[in-house]
């Protein structure tokens, strides 16, 4: 498969599937749709706002390369495109906050990072 | 592993010949792709059924599960159930969480440098958000496993801790502090499980079933729709069982919102309400529902795949009254949950003394 230009290959994006069949979005790519099988899938790119569905600030890490970010916030965030995904938020984001996305670096990769969107 | 495995059989009154299936866990310290022949070579048995089984943290109730099936299959008679590792001396505490990390997805979750606690820390912000948990809440249980590990010699803790403790102690992974954790131990549990009773203890699986609803945190559905209440129910079904004949509990406690939520759960406590009936002593060994009297995962210790094990020792001690100084009055039938990856896979089984 190839690898998709998003974030997890350093490109400042993310992206998702959604399913021509039955229409359901999914973040973890595949060759087929997990909810029908279907092979048709188009490949979409995500707004990048959402609203935070969890949050966990770590302050102990277990590599030498992450230790040098914490404390940082590992977040799970509820996007405008009805997938949920984890990334890294600002250290203050809360639970059903409006977020938006920006990109950083973290142990020498790139990741998506939520800030709080202006009301 | 060995050690456990002779005093398994020497208590089921076998001989080692006799043995003629082998389950063994998984293991992060020597990981292996043919681990129950690698350990029924070095123990000396030439078994007719020997696989490993892994599945997380629900990989010793997965095991007894399916020994339960083979034997009542009559594919063999008499199931060693195994698992141990040297977590703690084997290998540094960063390995060994740097390796449970791997339970996370490698290319949307593990390039973001969560740990386990991260992934529990997630889904406790979200359940403290749902049903207005504390953290004060959650330190009970830590306080309630320690207080119970006081009393076993083999516990990996015998020093009290308090609510003020636990709140008190390192921050690890919001809202989860170094006392909401569990630590990483050496030990090893094993078990015999036999088609026909083979001595004066005799405990019957009643009933079990599984549920996995996802593996990884990101892809697990809403709170309501986890897998342990599946599981519970399939095994309530299956058993004949009803919550209020169950006398004991033994529940995976990882961490302290893993035995808070699971306990919801299974039905032990209403939603929102398990941390007020460890307040009341429901849960203590005098209490109504005596729960993990061992200590659990949270102060007995978490070898891996024989920490979940001991769980169900534990059991076996209470339902056949050689608890010692930790039995409970009446362990006649017994719950049991395993939890495995970020409750992700589950096994619920009813256990019961047969006179």
């Amino acid at each position: 498969m190839i690898k998709p230009a998003d974030w997890t290959n350093g490109v400042e994006a993310i992206l998702y599937q959604s399913c021509a069949h039955c229409g359901q979005p999914q973040y973890f790519r595949r060759g087929f749709c997990a909810s029908c099988g279907a092979t048709e899938l188009a490949e979409k790119q995500a707004s990048g706002t959402g609203t935070v569905y969890a949050t966990s600030v770590v302050t102990r890490a277990a590599t030498p390369e992450t230790r040098a970010h914490v404390p940082y916030n590992i977040v799970l965030v509820d996007t405008a495109e009805g997938f949920r995904m984890m990334a890294h938020g600002a250290n203050d984001l809360a639970i059903g906050d409006r977020v938006a996305a920006r990109f950083t670096q973290f142990a020498g990769r790139l990741v998506p990072f939520f800030e709080k969107s202006s009301p | 592993m060995s050690k456990a495995a002779e005093l398994a059989i020497a208590d089921a009154g076998l001989k080692r010949g006799e043995i003629d299936g082998i389950l063994c866990g998984y293991s992060t310290v020597s990981p292996h792709i043919m681990l129950a022949t690698v350990f029924a070579e070095h123990f000396g048995i030439r078994p007719a059924y020997a696989h490993a089984v892994q599945v997380g943290g629900a990989t010793g109730l997965a095991m007894t599960m399916l020994a339960h099936q083979l034997v009542e299959a009559g594919v063999v008679r008499h199931v060693l159930v195994v698992g141990g590792e040297n977590r703690l001396t084997g290998q540094s505490r960063d390995a060994s969480i740097v390796a449970l990390a791997q339970v996370g997805h490698p290319d949307y979750e593990v390039p973001l440098g969560p740990t386990i606690p991260a992934y529990y820390g997630l889904v406790a912000s979200r359940y403290m958000h749902e049903y207005g948990v504390t953290e004060e809440d959650l330190a009970e249980f830590a306080v309630l496993m320690r207080s119970h590990a006081l009393t076993h010699p083999g516990a990996q803790f015998h020093e009290p801790v308090t609510v003020a403790d636990v709140m008190a102690s390192k921050s690890v992974a919001s809202p989860l502090k170094l006392l909401d954790c569990c630590p990483v131990s050496d030990g090893g549990a094993a078990f015999i499980i036999s088609r026909e009773p083979t001595n004066a203890a005799r405990v019957k699986i009643r009933g079990c079933a599984q549920a996995h609803t996802h593996q990884h945190v990101t892809a697990a559905p809403r709170l309501s729709e986890l897998g342990a209440e599946i599981s519970i129910a399939k095994a309530k079904h299956e058993s004949r069982v009803a919550m209020s004949d169950v006398r004991y509990a033994a529940v995976y406690d990882s961490f302290t919102i893993t035995l808070a939520m699971l306990l919801e759960d299974l039905g032990l406590a209403k939603r929102g309400e398990a941390a007020a009936r460890v307040r009341a002593g429901y849960f203590g060994r005098n209490g109504e529902m005596p729960l993990n009297t061992h200590g659990g995962l949270l102060s007995y210790g978490h070898c891996g795949v024989g920490g979940a094990m001991a769980h169900l020792v534990e059991t076996h001690l209470q339902m056949t009254g050689r608890a010692g100084n930790r039995q409970v009055r009446d362990a006649s039938v017994a719950l049991l949950h395993g939890d495995g990856g970020v409750l992700s896979s589950h096994v619920s089984m009813f256990l019961e003394r047969v006179r």
